[in-house]
């Protein structure tokens, strides 16, 4: 009779999953789901500006369970401070009030918070990272307080028009939708690289406006007449 | 000079937008195929510098956040974080959420008829060290109904949240538990093309298990890498 002489590090037979060599590659995306608002948005993610609690919905679980760091805003960003906010809608025409919206952008004279931004001649705002997290509010309404971004550059000699990347994700949406905001007064609208991309009809969808109050105002429609344009990047 | 590596597109693995099994896609996914637009400096940096600042520090151990110990199975879950190179993405943040072993959240919205675990919240955030390896301690989550049909259950997963390096590398996902036959049946899980699917399912892992103490569970994450050929973005109109 034979005995195995290694039975506390037998493991069970490798099988075709997340560690097989031979399926190695990109991990696939999956929903976000409807119950992601005590795991992701903290208490002022969607301000980059001061230590509002914007951005988390602590009325969607009870305040014992609200374990997320709140703002940690370090000071005052320099540059002009605006509101961004818009309506997510679904094909219906419905406002989306369990979707996520993520900005990133830049400071107020165009430079990255990253260090794989290498330019030195633009200084990094140490108040400002220039990421942001917000959940839609139970009317489908995203809003962000943030600084009004400079020009980066773009491929070749150009120069990009200020624009914040963004990215929506939601229940239903197996991945992340990217696109961006652009304003509707910013300089070099007409000669951005990626904005001259996208057909000249659609790209109103990609353009806040600004309200009466000074809100910049961009609806995200994900399907249907008017309907944004996300990137494959 | 403006040198941009742009990340991979994505890879075969990748769901469609539009899965009419999975209902909430039907309305919801874009009718226009997505614009293909070049890599700039904006898709290229992101806040991989900063997510501390933003964040906060680390949680865990999401068995160890309330006065007692919440009820269900102890896991361990680690792993590397990768490029597709399969290079360590050091440093990163991974956010981590998840129902409790009965398969409910404590989210308002999550109203089946399964008991909350005062104990349990299920949020946790680890990064990663210098190799890429992320560990965390939890609770197996259970499963769940959740109405996209009749008698609809969602596998057992721990939904999982990274930022990578750059806007470009930023991913959401789920991590599926081995043997589970509701996987199959799934249509999240299912708008993932086989084999591409079981990168989704994390293994068991004799070696992970703490003795006496928890299971454990081995899960890398791999986000897209930078492309092998670098082009310099910089030209004069006189070269
Ligand atoms: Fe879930």
């Amino acid at each position: 009779m034979t005995t195995t002489t290694d039975l506390e590090t037998r493991n069970p037979a490798p099988r075709q999953d997340n560690r097989d060599p031979a399926l190695f590659g990109q991990t696939p995306s999956q929903t976000v789901g409807p119950y992601f608002h005590y795991g992701l948005p903290w208490k002022g993610g969607a301000d980059l500006v001061g230590r509002s609690e914007m951005g988390a919905r602590p009325d969607l679980m009870p305040p014992e369970h609200y374990l997320l760091g709140a703002s940690n805003q370090s000071g005052t960003p320099q540059g002009e401070v605006i509101f961004v906010a818009g309506c997510v809608y679904d094909g219906n025409g419905a406002p989306i009030p369990d979707a996520m919206i993520e900005i990133w952008q830049a400071n107020a004279a165009g430079r990255y918070a990253s260090a794989d931004d290498g330019r030195d001649d633009v200084a990094i705002d140490p108040h400002f990272t220039g990421f942001g997290r917000a959940s839609t509010d139970a009317d489908g309404v995203y809003r962000f307080r943030t600084i009004r971004p400079g020009r980066v550059p773009g491929p070749g000699n150009t120069l990009q028009a200020p624009h914040l990347a963004v990215s929506v994700f939601g229940r239903g949406l197996l991945k992340r939708l990217p696109t961006r905001l652009y304003f509707a007064d910013g300089e070099g609208n007409e000669t951005d690289p990626i904005l001259n991309l996208v057909p000249p009809e659609r790209r109103d969808t990609l353009i806040a406006q600004r309200k009466p109050d000074g809100t910049w105002w961009l609806d995200i429609v994900l399907q249907g007449e008017n309907e944004t344009v996300f990137f494959d990047l | 000079m403006n040198l941009i590596l742009p990340y991979s597109r994505e890879d075969a693995g990748s769901p469609p937008s539009l899965a009419p099994d999975y209902r909430s896609t039907v309305l919801r996914s874009p009718r226009q195929p997505a614009l293909i637009v070049p890599q700039t400096l904006t898709e290229t940096t992101g806040p991989s510098d900063t997510w501390q600042r933003l964040m906060g520090a680390a949680m865990a151990d999401l068995t160890a956040q309330h006065k007692a110990e919440p009820q269900g199975q102890r896991i361990v879950v680690t792993g590397r974080v990768l490029d597709e190179q399969g290079r360590p993405v050091p440093n990163t943040v991974v956010e981590i959420w998840q129902a409790n072993a009965a398969g409910r959240y404590i989210h308002a919205k999550d109203d089946w008829p399964a008991p909350l675990d005062p104990n349990f919240t299920g949020a946790g955030r680890v990064f990663t060290d210098e190799e890429g390896r992320y560990r965390y301690v939890t609770i197996r989550p259970g499963a769940y109904p959740w109405g996209n049909h009749k008698n609809a259950w969602r596998p057992a997963h721990i939904h999982l949240s990274l930022l990578g390096p750059a806007f470009a590398t930023r991913l959401i996902t789920q991590m599926y538990f081995p043997d589970d036959p509701l996987i199959e049946i799934d249509p999240i899980a299912n708008a993932v093309p086989m084999p591409y699917r079981q990168r989704m399912v994390a293994r068991f892992d004799i070696g992970t298990t703490v003795p006496n103490w928890a299971l454990g569970y081995n899960f890398d994450i791999v986000l897209r890498g930078r492309d092998q050929t670098p082009f310099e973005d910089d030209h004069d109109d006189d070269h």
